[in-house]
Formats: structure tokens, C-alpha cells, sequence
């Protein structure tokens, strides 16, 4: 470790970890307490933490996560589409990976949703990295983000029928 | 005698340019690209200008979309490595390498020592390769031409080394799962000391060609700022971050594939303009070249697959006396192996930034979802705030600033 980066995480409060400490994912129990009616399980594997939740509950939790002091989730590392599969029940999923810089711990945060009803409110008012990853995912699956302030397609062409990412959508032209 | 009030002084700057508004309330929208050499790549940028002021910058995507999520849901697992590689394509090593080490973290294999400083030694000689293709780019778009050659001549012989160690010089696929495609021939160390040998001193006459030209810095400082904390909310990697003073580097808060065991700085400035990630880039390509020497004096013989039944090819003499022998070696060869149920993310620093792979397997021979997050996306949707109020030629120098490769945000 430098002197320069150490004196500059000290300043901006970045913590730096130590090779030995390979387990860089939070432990979510700060968030169980405060939203349990929106928490609907908490799975961890291989090191990583994911919480699953309700729609309803995301903005209240997300700004949760980045305003508190133990959490303080200031970077959106990424938002994932995943199609479980056209018969599956729910349907799609959505990842929001978070990472913390202060910190230096990770989250996922993971949204299920069915089909006829996919909608998620968006997260763009908290980070705004994320509206160009929440267009990317509401071009490839078709999931809709509520009150999102310029929701378009973003790679595919605007005129374009269809959501490439979707199971049942064919990688062989009709 | 003349007042002071009725000399006008004529001034070219920003501020009063806008002022004087040479168009009425006339504003002009052109269309920057996509075929335009500044764009690196197939960029378009709907440029509102006020005169020649930048009123609104719109990035416009997805030109080079080619479904490379898609592709991969549909290849094997170890198939997948030939098209990671061709997403950033300036930094093919690093981008394999992200998925490389997912997978192996979703196997619980972990790389000998010997593949894991090539690992490294190769990364950063791709991150030198894509930093220099940077530095003649940005640098020409700015107006000097003949850097750009200099920095093509390192950058051929970074290639060459490519070439010598899996036959390809730009999408190498030569990292693979548990392993590499084969070991170093006898060739490479000697060809890698050579150009060692040279590329200091290219980064001295790059010094002073470019850095410490008076006409490079008063088009570059000041240009394109933007605060850490902004850049942190515009979800910035990467250099592009670390040049508004936030010490953000993977290699040193999460290490892989033993970046904890090289001794190396992480460069920061503070000002966040188009300077400021200039000099964060040169001084990294320094970083890397140090990190590359330690790579060749610790370089341990040995293994460079790793033991693990599903991703070792049988010995050929065992295949030979018995038949479950051959059965294996043909189920991974013709159908691949399978990975656990479940789902990591796995972020590296590439030359660019934070690139994540989060990777879905259902237990199959093929991932169910491979979703990239690629770090030119993310650092090219900040444009507009850079762009905002620069003058057009400023424009130019931003999008080389950022670094972007359009390989890597359409996918």
C-alpha cells in the first residue's frame, strides 16, 4: 500500500483491506431489522450476499443502503436482467450489485417479478448511474421502469419489435 | 479621451461566446459521427450548439450491437472465452480474464501459481497495449499527429508478444477455465525483455512530445470537469474516477489472482478534467511496466492447469489402457463440462474501469445468463454532463479522455 492512497483514503474515508480479508460482502442484518415487512429471504454463497426483496420496498431501501453510516452504498456497480425462462414463475429477475467505497463490502439486491405485471420503480433519483442500465434491461426483457425520466430503447433501434434477452426470443431468425 | 467603458476588448473564451450569441436564439444540431475517427468507433453524438458552444451532448448507441449476452447463453462454457475477448477489444486479456475467474470462483478452482502470474504479467501488457492505443488517439485528436505512430510501434510489438504466446494478436482467448491455452513457448520471455528494454525510454519521449507541451495542456486543463463525488453518482471507473481524487482501484481493494503480492501504486490527481485523466493513464502505464518486471522475475515453473477433474484433459497414455479414461476425455472435449448451480459477480479493474461479469448457471454444459458490466457504458453516459458548456473542439478531447471503446458499451 502507498503512502499516497493510504493518506487519500484517510482523507476521503475510503477503507482499504488487506489481501487476507477475501470476503468483501456486507452483512445484511443492519437492513432485516429496519425493513422486515419488505425482506423476503437472505441467501448467502460463496462469499456473496443477496437480499432478496419486494418492489415495493426498493427505493426506501436503496436509499437506506447508501445513506447509512455502517452501509453507505455510494457506487451502483451494476443492474442485471435475468429471464428465469419462459415457463418460470416468476419470470424475471433483477440484480442491483452495490458496492460500498468507504467500506469496501458488496451487495446484491435482487427483485423478482412476474410476467404480465413487470415493473420496478426506478433508481435513478438515488444513483444515476442507473439509468442507462435500467434502459438496457427495459430494451433486452421488456421490464418496465416506473417513473423513470427518459425510459427508451437504448441498443436496439427505437422502431424494434421484441425484447432480445428473452428465453423465447430466437438467435436464428424466423 | 476615451472612457474605459467603450473599450471592448475581444476575447475568445467560453463564457463570452455564449454571451455574445452569434446565432440569435438560433441553435444548430449537428450529428458527430458514428463514422467520424474522433468517436473511436461507432459512436453518433447529437451535438446541440449555441455558436460553437456544446449546448446539449446526447450519445446515441448500440451502431456495434451484436447480442453477445445472447451469443454466450447459447455457447459452452469454455466457448465463451472467444467472445468475451471480443467486447473490449483493446483490452481482449483483461476482458477474458473477468470471466475467467467468475467461472473458476462458481467451480471453486483456483489457478496455479504459474498461470496466475502470467495471468497478471499478460493483463497488464494489454493494459499498456490499450493505454497506449489511447494515448496516440486522444492525443491526435487533439491535433498531433505524429505520436500516434510512436505509440502503434510499442503498441505492434505488445501484439507481437500476443501473437507469440496463442497465435492471435488481437483476440488472443488465452486464458481459459482453470488454466491457459498452453504454456509460454521458449520465444516469449526473451521477445517481452526486449521490448521491456525499450519502453521506458518511449514513455521518457512521450514525456516530452506531449506532456509537457504548452499547447496539449491549454487544451486538456480544465476541460471536462467533473467532482469525485459526481463521479462516483455517474457510477465513473476506473482512471476516468481516480483522476477526480476518489483511490478506487480493484487490483488493491479486492485483489485477484495475487495482485496483493505486487508491489505497485495506484496513481490519483485531483482535479478531474481531461489532464487530469491524462496524467492518471501515464503514470498507470509505469505502474504496469513495474508490476510486468516483478511478473518476469517471480515467474515459477510448474503447472499451468489446474487439477480439477471436470476442466483436466486425461493423460494420453491412461487413455490409451482404460475406456472410462477415453469416456471422459470425450465428454469434456465433444459435450463440456458442467458448472454448480448459482451466481457470482466478479468485478476486475480493467484499463477502463470496474468490469463485472455476473454470471447464472443452472447446472448445465452452457451459462444460463452472462451479463457483462462493461465500464465504457457507464463512463461514456457521463458525456453530456463533461460535455455541457465546452467548446466543440472540447468535445473531441472528452470523448478521447474517457477512454471509451464502443466494442465494449454496445456488446
Amino acid at each position: 500500500m502507498t503512502e499516497e492512497l493510504k493518506q487519500a483514503a484517510e482523507s476521503n474515508q475510503l477503507a482499504v483491506r488487506g489481501p487476507n480479508q477475501t470476503s468483501h460482502y456486507v452483512d445484511a442484518q443492519a437492513l432485516s431489522a429496519q425493513f422486515a415487512d419488505f425482506i423476503e429471504e437472505v441467501v448467502e454463497a460463496r462469499g456473496e450476499v443477496t437480499v432478496v426483496i419486494k418492489r415495493e420496498g426498493l427505493v426506501p431501501i436503496m436509499a437506506f443502503l447508501r445513506d447509512e453510516a455502517s452501509l453507505k452504498f455510494n457506487f451502483l456497480s451494476d443492474v442485471a436482467g435475468v429471464d428465469l425462462g419462459e415457463f418460470a414463475e416468476p419470470r424475471f429477475a433483477v440484480a442491483y450489485h452495490l458496492y460500498s467505497l468507504p467500506h469496501n463490502h458488496r451487495l446484491r439486491i435482487k427483485v423478482f417479478l412476474i410476467e404480465d405485471d413487470a415493473w420496478v420503480p426506478t433508481v435513478s433519483e438515488i444513483w444515476k448511474s442507473a439509468n442507462w442500465m435500467e434502459r438496457e434491461i427495459y430494451d433486452m426483457y421488456g421490464v418496465d421502469f416506473t417513473d423513470h425520466p427518459d425510459l427508451r430503447r437504448i441498443l436496439m433501434p427505437a422502431d424494434y419489435e421484441g425484447h432480445p434477452l428473452r428465453k423465447d426470443f430466437p438467435t436464428k431468425g424466423y | 479621451m476615451v472612457s474605459t467603458k467603450e473599450i471592448v476588448v475581444p476575447t475568445t473564451s467560453v463564457t463570452t461566446l455564449g454571451k455574445r450569441d452569434p446565432l440569435g436564439d438560433q441553435r444548430m444540431t449537428i450529428s458527430l459521427g458514428p463514422q467520424h475517427p474522433s468517436t473511436h468507433g461507432v459512436l453518433r453524438v447529437e451535438v446541440e450548439l449555441d455558436g460553437e458552444v456544446v449546448v446539449a451532448a446526447r450519445p446515441d448507441i448500440g451502431y456495434l450491437h451484436t447480442g453477445m449476452e445472447k451469443t454466450m447463453e447459447n455457447q459452452k462454457w469454455q466457448q465463451v472465452v472467444t467472445i468475451t475477448c471480443r467486447m473490449d477489444y483493446l483490452n481482449s486479456m483483461g476482458n477474458d480474464l473477468g470471466y475467467v475467474l467468475a467461472v473458476e470462483k462458481l467451480l471453486g478452482v483456483e489457478a496455479t501459481p504459474r498461470t496466475q502470474v502470467l495471468r497478471v504479467l499478460l493483463t497488464e501488457l494489454n493494459r499498456l497495449s490499450s493505454h497506449l492505443v489511447w494515448w496516440g488517439t486522444h492525443v491526435m485528436d487533439i491535433g498531433a499527429m505524429s505520436p500516434f505512430f510512436y505509440s502503434f510501434d510499442q503498441r505492434e510489438k505488445i501484439l507481437d508478444l500476443f501473437e507469440c504466446v496463442s497465435g492471435a494478436r488481437f483476440h488472443q482467448s488465452y486464458f481459459r477455465i482453470g488454466g491457459l491455452m498452453a504454456d509460454i513457448p521458449n520465444t516469449f520471455l526473451p521477445l517481452l525483455k526486449e521490448f521491456m528494454a525499450g519502453f521506458l525510454d518511449f514513455l521518457q519521449m512521450g514525456k516530452r512530445l506531449v506532456t509537457g507541451n504548452k499547447i496539449f495542456q491549454t487544451r486538456t486543463k480544465g476541460i471536462g470537469v467533473i467532482s469525485g463525488e459526481d463521479a462516483l453518482n455517474w457510477g465513473l471507473s476506473g482512471p476516468s474516477l481516480r483522476a477526480s481524487g476518489v483511490p478506487w482501484d480493484i487490483r488493491k481493494t479486492e485483489p485477484y489472482t495475487g495482485y496483493e503480492k505486487y508491489d505497485f501504486e495506484v496513481p490519483i490527481e485531483r482535479d478531474g478534467d481531461v489532464w487530469a485523466r491524462y496524467l492518471v493513464r501515464m503514470r498507470e502505464m509505469e505502474e504496469s511496466y513495474k508490476i510486468i518486471q516483478q511478473a518476469i522475475d517471480r515467474l515459477p515453473s510448474g503447472p499451468i492447469q489446474s487439477d480439477h477433474p471436470k476442466l483436466k484433459l486425461p493423460e494420453r497414455d491412461l487413455m490409451k489402457e482404460h475406456i472410462d479414461v477415453m469416456i471422459h476425455h470425450f465428454l469434456i472435449a465433444a459435450e463440456g463440462f458442467t458448472v454448480p448451480i448459482g451466481e457470482v459477480y466478479f468485478p476486475i479493474e480493467s484499463a477502463r474501469g470496474e468490469l463485472g461479469y455476473y454470471i447464472v448457471s443452472d447446472g448445465k454444459e452452457k451459462p444460463w445468463r452472462v451479463r457483462v458490466k462493461a465500464p465504457s457504458f457507464l463512463n461514456l453516459q457521463v458525456l453530456p454532463k463533461l460535455a455541457e458548456g465546452m467548446l466543440l473542439a472540447d468535445l473531441i478531447g472528452i470523448i478521447g479522455s474517457i477512454d471509451i471503446v464502443l466494442g465494449d458499451i454496445d456488446r
